[in-house]
C-alpha cells in the first residue's frame, strides 16, 4: 500500500522499508534524508534533529540492527531495509528493559537526546564490544546530551549490559 | 542541498560508466561525509551515483597472504574483523580512533580516504578557498589555523587531511585497486593523495571518473610492535591534531625495520622514510628515537596558532615509538 505520496517532482523514487515492523511502499524525493522522512510524511518525530550534521546523535536509529545517524543518509538508498525507531521498542504496552532503565536511573533531564541515546545503547549492547567503563564512554560519544546526564546515562548502558550478559 | 538526479548501480562496470557518462557526477557509499558537504552547498553534485549494492563489502586474504578490504567494508567491520584486529591490529586502533560508533557502522572504507579537510573555511562558503573555489585564495593563512598543516603545505592551501586510517594505511604500505573507463590499476597509498601545490582542489589523484574496489594490505602487519597514538582535543570523537602510526620490526630490542607516519599535520598521511631508515638496527631506545623525530619535523612551518604541532608532533613521534617498542617511557633508554 502507498502511503502519503510526496509532492510529484521527476526526481522521486518508490522504495519500500520496514519500520519498527511495518512494510511501507513510499515515493520519497531523492534528497530526503532518512531522518526527514521520518519525521515529516511519517509523522515519527521521536527521532530528533539535532545538528542535521552527523555531530550529535539525537538522529539515532536502528537501521538492519545497527545504530546509524539517520541524517547523514538518503531514505531512497534504504529500499528494502528494516529500521527501528523509538516508536518500535515497546512491546505490548511494555517498555523496553533499556527504555525503562533510563526512568529508572533519571538518565535524561530535557529529553531531547534520549530517543537517540535509547537507540544508541541497544546498538551498543547488540555490537558487545563495549567490556569495561571507559568503553562505554567512548563508545557512547557520538550521542551528546546538552543537560549533561551523563553520569546516569553510564550506568543505565552499565546496567543493561550486565543484564544483556546474564541472559 | 542542490537538486541532484539518482541511480543505484548494479556492478562496477556501470558505476563507472555512470560517473564517466554524466558531468558533475559522484559515486556515494556511506554517505556521511558526501552528504554533510551537500547540505552546506560545498559539494554541489548533479548526479548520485549509489554503490551500496556493489559486491565489496568483503574482507578476504590474498595469495600472497595480505588481506584485501572491499572498497564497501564499513570502518565497523574492518576495525572488528578478526584477521585485521590479529594481525593489522594498528589499523583496527585506527579506525576506532576516529568518529564514533554510528558513523563508523556507515562510513566505508574508500569514503574514509576521500574525506575532504575539515579546514573551517573549506566549509564556510562566504569565505575565500582555493579548493572549494579555485583562485579565490586561502583564508586560512592569516585566519584562525589551528587544525592545519606543518609540513608539505604551498601558499595556496594550508588544509590536512582529516582521516585515521588512512595514517594507518599509510605506515602499513597498503595498495588501493581503482577500476575506470580505461581498466584497472593499483594505486600505493603513498601515491594516492597530494600536497596541494597550486591544484589543492585535487585532494587525490583518482580520476572522477575511477572507482576504488578494494584496498590491500601485504602480509606485513607489524602485529607485535605497534601503535596509534592520536592527540586531539577530547578523549573521544574529536579529529586529530597530531597523530602517528608506528610499526616496528624487531629482533630482541633491535630495530629491522620501522614505519611512520604523521596524521593532522599535512595534505597527505606524512612519510619519511630517510628518516626512518635511522633506527635499522639500532637499538630502542629514547636516545635512538629523538633524531627520528627530529628529522621528521625538520623544516616544519607552522602559522599563527598552530606552531604548537611541531614539538607536539616531535614528542609524539617519541612517545609512539617507546610504546611500540615496549620501552618504559621513564627510562632515558640507555
Ligand atoms: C561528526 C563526524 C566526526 C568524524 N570524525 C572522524 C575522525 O575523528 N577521524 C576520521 O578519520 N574520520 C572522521 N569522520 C569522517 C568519517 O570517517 C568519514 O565521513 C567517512 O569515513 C566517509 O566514508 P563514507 O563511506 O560515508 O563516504 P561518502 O560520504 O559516501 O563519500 C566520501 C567521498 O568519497 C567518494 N567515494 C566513496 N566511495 C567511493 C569509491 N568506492 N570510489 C570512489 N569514490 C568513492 C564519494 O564520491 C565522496 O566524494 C567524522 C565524520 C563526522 C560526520
Ligand atoms: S587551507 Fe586549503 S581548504 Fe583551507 S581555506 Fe585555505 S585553500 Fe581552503
Ligand atoms: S541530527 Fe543526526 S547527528 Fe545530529
Ligand atoms: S537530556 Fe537534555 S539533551 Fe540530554
Amino acid at each position: 500500500m502507498q502511503e502519503k505520496a510526496l509532492s510529484p517532482t521527476v526526481s522521486t523514487e518508490i522504495i519500500t522499508l520496514t519500520i519498527n515492523g511495518t512494510s511501507k511502499q513510499l515515493e520519497v524525493e531523492v534528497w530526503t534524508s532518512l531522518l526527514d522522512l521520518l519525521r515529516e510524511p511519517l509523522d515519527l518525530t521521536g527521532t530528533k534533529k539535532g545538528c542535521d550534521h552527523g555531530q550529535c546523535g539525537a538522529c539515532t536509529i536502528l537501521l538492519d540492527g545497527k545504530r546509524i545517524n539517520s541524517c547523514l543518509t538518503l531514505a531512497v538508498m534504504h529500499d528494502g531495509s528494516e529500521l527501528t525507531t523509538i516508536e518500535g521498542l515497546a512491546q505490548d504496552g511494555e517498555l523496553h528493559p533499556v527504555q525503562q532503565a533510563f526512568i529508572d536511573h533519571d538518565a535524561f533531564q530535557c529529553g531531547y537526546c534520549t530517543p537517540g541515546q535509547i537507540c544508541s545503547t541497544i546498538g551498543l549492547i547488540n555490537e558487545g564490544k563495549a567490556k569495561t567503563l571507559d568503553d562505554i564512554r567512548d563508545l557512547m560519544s557520538g550521542n551528546i546530551c546538552r543537560c549533561g546526564a551523563y553520569t546516569n546515562i553510564v550506568k543505565v548502558v552499565q546496567e543493561a549490559l550486565e543484564r544483556n550478559h546474564k541472559a | 542541498m542542490k537538486p541532484f538526479t539518482y541511480t543505484r548501480a548494479d556492478d562496477v562496470t556501470s558505476a563507472v560508466s555512470e560517473v564517466s557518462r554524466q558531468e558533475g557526477a559522484k559515486v556515494i557509499a556511506g554517505g556521511t561525509n558526501l552528504l554533510d558537504l551537500m547540505k552546506i552547498d560545498v559539494m554541489q553534485p548533479r548526479h548520485l551515483v549509489d554503490i551500496t549494492r556493489l559486491a565489496l563489502t568483503t574482507i578476504e586474504k590474498t595469495a600472497e597472504g595480505g588481506l584485501l578490504l572491499g572498497a564497501l567494508a564499513t570502518n565497523a567491520d574492518t576495525a572488528y574483523h578478526e584477521q585485521v584486529e590479529q594481525r593489522y591490529p594498528l589499523l583496527s586502533h585506527a579506525i576506532l580512533a576516529g568518529a564514533t560508533a554510528q558513523l563508523r557502522n556507515k562510513a566505508t572504507d574508500a569514503g574514509n580516504l576521500l574525506q575532504r579537510t575539515r579546514c573551517y573555511y573549506f566549509y564556510d562558503t562566504h569565505t575565500a578557498c582555493n579548493k572549494r573555489e579555485p583562485g579565490t585564495g586561502c583564508s586560512a593563512i592569516h585566519g584562525y589555523n589551528r587544525n592545519h598543516a606543518i609540513l608539505g603545505h604551498s601558499e595556496h592551501c594550508i588544509a590536512t587531511h582529516p582521516s585515521d586510517m588512512a595514517v594507518a594505511l599509510a605506515a602499513l604500505e597498503a595498495r588501493i585497486h581503482v577500476t575506470g573507463p580505461q581498466g584497472e590499476r593499483t594505486i600505493p597509498i603513498a601515491d594516492f593523495h597530494r600536497l596541494p601545490g597550486d591544484t589543492p582542489e585535487k585532494d587525490t589523484n583518482l580520476a572522477d571518473d575511477e572507482i576504488i574496489t578494494a584496498i590491500e594490505l601485504s602480509p606485513k602487519g607489524f602485529a607485535r610492535h605497534y601503535t596509534y597514538l592520536k592527540n586531539r582535543d577530547r578523549a573521544s570523537y574529536a579529529f586529530a591534531l597530531v597523530s602517528v602510526a608506528v610499526g616496528l620490526d624487531m629482533e630482541g630490542d633491535t630495530i629491522q625495520e620501522a614505519r611512520i607516519a604523521l596524521g593532522g599535520v599535512a595534505h597527505k598521511p606524512w612519510r619519511n622514510p630517510e628518516a626512518e631508515a635511522l633506527l635499522t638496527g639500532k637499538k630502542a631506545s629514547r636516545e635512538n628515537f629523538q633524531p627520528v623525530a627530529d628529522a621528521y619535523v625538520h623544516g616544519a612551518k607552522g602559522f599563527e596558532h598552530n606552531s604548537f604541532k611541531i614539538e607536539l608532533a616531535r614528542r609524539s613521534i617519541v612517545r609512539a615509538l617507546m610504546q611500540a617498542a615496549h620501552v618504559d617511557q621513564n627510562s632515558n633508554g640507555n
